[in-house]
């Protein structure tokens, strides 16, 4: 018999594939228009490997250390939990630093989403990440927040396992920017 | 593995790690591995694929369902959408481009 | 990029100063002080908001999203009008309106259709029937459900807005194409207004599509495997897997596009690298998957009535089954038939055209099926039956021509034309359309609890079909002459002007179809005494939302029923089955306002942004997130129902019943 949990995981898990789509379209527009970079700078001139590898391993531990505060969760130990998740929340934090700096480089080389249909397409693809990252980490602290402030409950868990699911899931779909945007982009 | 949850998540973190160093080194450097662009692109790739397999199962463990796989029958229907929206848009724009854009 | 005012581009010019933004807002005002006035002359404010506004109950959410879709209609039926008059007197001259209104209002028409009144009727038919014939108290996520409800209602008030503020809608057709949406072409602020509508309804229907998934696959009542459903429930489960498929595309277009408008984007602009030819393939990719949204569950509702109507079980239930998931499978595969004419080249041509052809297959194996169910039966023309040999009808003739469609060499002579035209609305109205009014015919004794007056519903019938016919028939002959869609005005030497006339005329008939419907309401209202529906089973019908009362109590079912077949009602009732009376306690979903509230903040956010007011927008969006963290902090989100009080509930209702 299903629980009220397990229904509303799936119907989260369902919502995860929508996004999954809407990705897959920007990710679609990016492929067409990379090459369309009207005389401005291509991907191969601006980005920086080292910062998209900084980026990737920043994401990568986050999503480690998430998955070790979820076991804590289910273990329903509070301090491990809340070490874990805030470690996480660090590092999600720095990595938004480092995509941000980022960002402001392009921005003063004159390479912003107003150059071309190329930078317009990769503003856009990896800042809506950006976005869903941010959601994330509000969702984190408020998560802190529960699990500090409240006893672990089924459906309390179940919550927090929902906002490591989209954590995790931010981090898969980082994976394949690494590789078409960054990798494809300097390997032209 | 479901009675060493450490061990998996420490698996899954270290492949991915490896599995993202290589496809880094394959970017910075294609000719080291003796690469032409366009089959480092296809390394690179399925280096990214095989990473998604590896978190899905150490992180989200998308295999472990309870009862009939309904997690993981969306994914996959889900990734057949992904896959006609990619593929579907790159062959038709690219004969689009072919096509309709002066002096191609 | 964005304006720097405080008041962003509103302007006292935005307020309405033209007969139609006048008009459109005398209505509004008008109509909405006419329900202020009757609610505090009864009293019925924190009734509205008690009962209506702040449930949860699939039911009261149902009946609002139809009511919601009735009004919308009116204002595209209104639209209608406006088309086809000018339309009839414009051969040669200017006819009454201007270009650029004409265009207005075909954008407004086709936005308001398909978002709005289809799409209204067909989530509101499915809150009410789908719960019920699964066996299910709810859907899976009741308070998503409210909050759908009012996020396309934040839509339905946006798209009118613009006669109140801003005088302008798009001008762009239905899917704001560009270039002529950027902001080169288009800077004031309808299409803003088209997008963000968009944006908000589209997220709606989202949620919408997911809360009916998840309900249909995790909370059937035991024993209802999938081969059991009935088919109105297979098709709402394959239209919401286009639903979850399709709208993140049409979120992300629509999204592009805006990005282009207000952030000096190059997505589809002229220039800059920009590619115009992505957005029309993005947006397609979108709206294929979407016009089979607005088909596929109609086919269930028709399986349903020429099944209950014929009185024999459906002939093939496993191969509809079959053809509704291959309809559904195969329609996200044949986006490009809707730009054969772009130049993609003839190899993608044939592929597309071959895909798109074979969708006509499944579709015929229905139908098929559908006629084989009524041989041999002993078939009632109630007028849900009407209904049904009118869509096989239209079907037909629409199928026909979607065919001819469907070759890239013929496409290319009637891209784009009023044969297009003429298809499209074939199937929307006669495929669409009349399985709504059919399934709310059919299953309007189950809501409302009395059936309708049956021969002004035939009268209503032929009115529609006469004005189907005579409406859309000289449209497929002026596609095939040569006249293209969207014409203001056209030549008197084309000799068009007769058929355009013929075609008016047509219109005139359909409006005596809904003017009729009125009628048939109002009378059935006031002689519903005499038609109760006392058995709750009126029709003899088959699925297990016939077996509560009519209209059901607002549990649904005080016992969930274990289902051991296909018909799960019908086997009850052979088997004269009474179930044993042991009440359990039942949990229920508590009403609460966050649905219209998060909806309202996203309704301000929409307005705001689309007048470029950054400061309201930034607001807006922080109330939303603020909102929605309280709502994850709310962990009461149910009530308990105690067994005693249900036994006394049905104990009540069953003797009601018996007098």
């Amino acid at each position: 018999m299903q629980t009220q949990s397990d229904v509303k995981v799936f119907g989260f898990w369902v919502y995860l594939m929508t996004d999954l789509i809407l990705f897959c379209v920007l990710f679609a527009t990016y492929i067409v228009l990379c090459n369309n970079t009207f005389s401005g700078p291509s991907a191969r001139q601006l980005f920086s490997m080292q910062e998209a590898l900084t980026e990737t391993l920043l994401l990568l531990v986050s999503s480690f250390t998430c998955s070790l505060g979820m076991l804590a969760v289910y273990r329903k130990r509070k301090v491990p939990a809340l070490l874990w998740f805030l470690i996480t929340f660090c590092l999600g934090v720095a990595f938004l630093v480092v995509e941000l700096t980022e960002f402001s480089h392009f921005l003063a080389a004159g390479a912003g989403w107003t150059r071309s249909a190329f930078l317009s397409a990769f503003f856009t693809l990896v800042g809506t990440h950006g976005l869903h990252i941010s959601v994330g980490l509000i969702w984190m602290l408020v998560a802190l927040v529960h699990i500090g402030l409240r006893p672990f409950t089924a459906p309390s868990i179940s919550r927090i396992f929902r906002m490591a699911l989209f954590w995790h899931f931010l981090d898969l779909v980082w994976v394949f920017i690494f590789t078409v945007v960054y990798g494809m982009g300097h390997l032209q | 593995m479901h009675h060493h949850p450490v061990a998996l998540r420490i698996i899954g973190f270290l492949s991915s790690l490896l599995l993202t160093l290589a496809a880094y080194l394959i970017i910075v450097d294609p000719d080291a591995f003796g690469l032409k662009i366009p089959a480092a692109g296809a390394w690179i790739l399925a280096f990214a694929c095989v990473q998604f397999f590896v978190q899905s199962t150490c992180f989200i463990h998308l295999w472990n369902e309870k009862g009939p796989p309904w997690n993981l029958g969306i994914f996959i229907s889900t990734l057949s959408i992904l896959l006609i929206i990619i593929i579907g848009s790159l062959w038709i724009m690219n004969h689009l481009y072919c096509n309709m854009m002066p002096g191609q | 990029m964005p304006s720097n005012n405080f008041f962003g581009k509103l302007t006292s010019d935005a307020l309405p100063h033209v007969w139609y933004t006048l008009g459109g807002t005398a209505f509004m005002v008008l109509l909405g002080a006419m329900v202020a006035l009757f609610l505090t002359k009864t009293n019925r404010w924190s009734w509205l908001w008690k009962e209506w506004l702040t449930s949860t109950d699939p039911k009261k959410i149902g009946t609002m999203y139809m009511l919601f879709a009735a009004l919308m209609f009116f204002r595209g039926m209104l639209d209608a009008l406006m088309l086809w008059v000018q339309q009839a007197l414009a051969a040669g001259g200017q006819g009454y309106l201007t270009a650029d209104h004409f265009q207005q209002i075909f954008t407004s028409h086709g936005d308001i259709m398909v978002f709005f009144v289809t799409m209204g009727f067909f989530f509101g038919l499915m809150n009410w029937i789908v719960p019920l014939q699964i066996g299910a108290r709810d859907l899976a996520y009741p308070f998503l459900n409210s909050l759908g409800l009012w996020l396309t209602v934040a839509g339905g008030i946006l798209i009118n807005l613009f006669f109140v503020i801003g005088g302008e809608f798009a001008n762009t057709g239905w899917l704001a194409i560009t270039p002529l949406s950027e902001r080169e072409f288009n800077p004031g602020v309808g299409v803003d207004y088209l997008i963000w509508s968009l944006q908000l309804s589209g997220l709606g229907s989202l949620l919408a599509g997911i809360n009916f998934l998840v309900t249909i696959i995790k909370k059937r009542a035991p024993g209802m495997t999938l081969m059991r459903m009935p088919l109105f429930t297979w098709t709402s489960l394959c239209a919401m897997v286009l639903i979850i498929s399709a709208f993140p595309v049409l979120t992300a277009t629509t999204f592009l596009l805006w990005l282009d408008r207000f952030f000096d984007m190059h997505f589809f602009v002229t220039g800059f690298g920009g590619n115009q030819m992505m957005y029309f393939n993005l947006i397609w990719m979108w709206g294929h998957p979407e016009v089979y949204i607005l088909v596929i569950p109609a086919f269930g509702m028709f399986s349903e009535i020429v099944s209950t109507f014929s009185q024999k079980k459906v002939a093939g239930y496993v191969s509809l089954v079959c053809a509704a998931i291959a309809i559904t499978l195969l329609s996200y595969m044949v986006w490009l038939h809707h730009f054969f004419t772009m130049g993609a080249g003839a190899n993608v041509n044939a592929f597309f055209g071959i895909v798109t052809m074979v969708i006509a297959i499944p579709s015929g194996v229905q139908v098929f099926n559908w006629i084989l169910t009524m041989y041999r039966g002993r078939v009632i023309f109630a007028s849900p039956m009407y209904w049904f040999m009118g869509f096989i009808s239209t079907f037909i003739v629409g199928g026909m021509a979607g065919i001819l469609l469907a070759t890239p060499p013929v496409d290319y002579q009637v891209h784009n034309s009023l044969f297009l035209v003429a298809h499209f609305h074939t199937m929307i109205i006669g495929v669409a359309l009349f399985g709504i009014f059919a399934g709310t015919t059919y299953w309007f004794p189950k809501i409302f609890g009395f059936t309708l007056n049956e021969r002004l519903g035939k009268r209503a019938f032929w009115f529609w079909l006469i004005g189907f016919y005579v409406s859309f028939v000289p449209l497929y002959l002026l596609g095939m002459m040569g006249a293209t869609r969207r014409l203001d005005h056209y030549d008197a030497a084309t000799g068009w002007q007769p058929l355009f006339i013929t075609s008016c005329i047509g219109f005139f008939f359909i409006a005596s179809g809904v003017i009729t419907q009125i009628i048939q309401l109002v009378v059935s209202i006031k002689e519903r005494k005499k038609h109760l529906d006392k058995t709750g089973d009126p029709w003899n019908a088959r699925g297990l939302e016939w077996s509560t009362s009519s209209p059901p109590p607002f549990y649904n079912f005080a016992l969930i029923p274990t289902v051991t077949s296909r018909d799960a009602f019908w086997q009850m009732k052979q088997k004269h089955s009474s179930p044993k009376r042991l009440y359990k306690d039942i949990h229920m979903p508590k009403n609460t306002p966050m649905g219209i509230y998060i909806a309202g903040a996203a309704f301000v956010f929409g307005f705001a942004i689309v007048w470029q007011i950054l400061w309201l927008s930034l607001l807006a969006a922080l109330c939303v997130i603020a909102l929605i963290i309280k709502l994850s902090c709310n962990e009461e989100t149910e009530y308990v129902l105690p067994a005693a009080k249900v036994a006394k509930m049905e104990k009540l209702r069953t003797h009601a019943d018996a007098k």
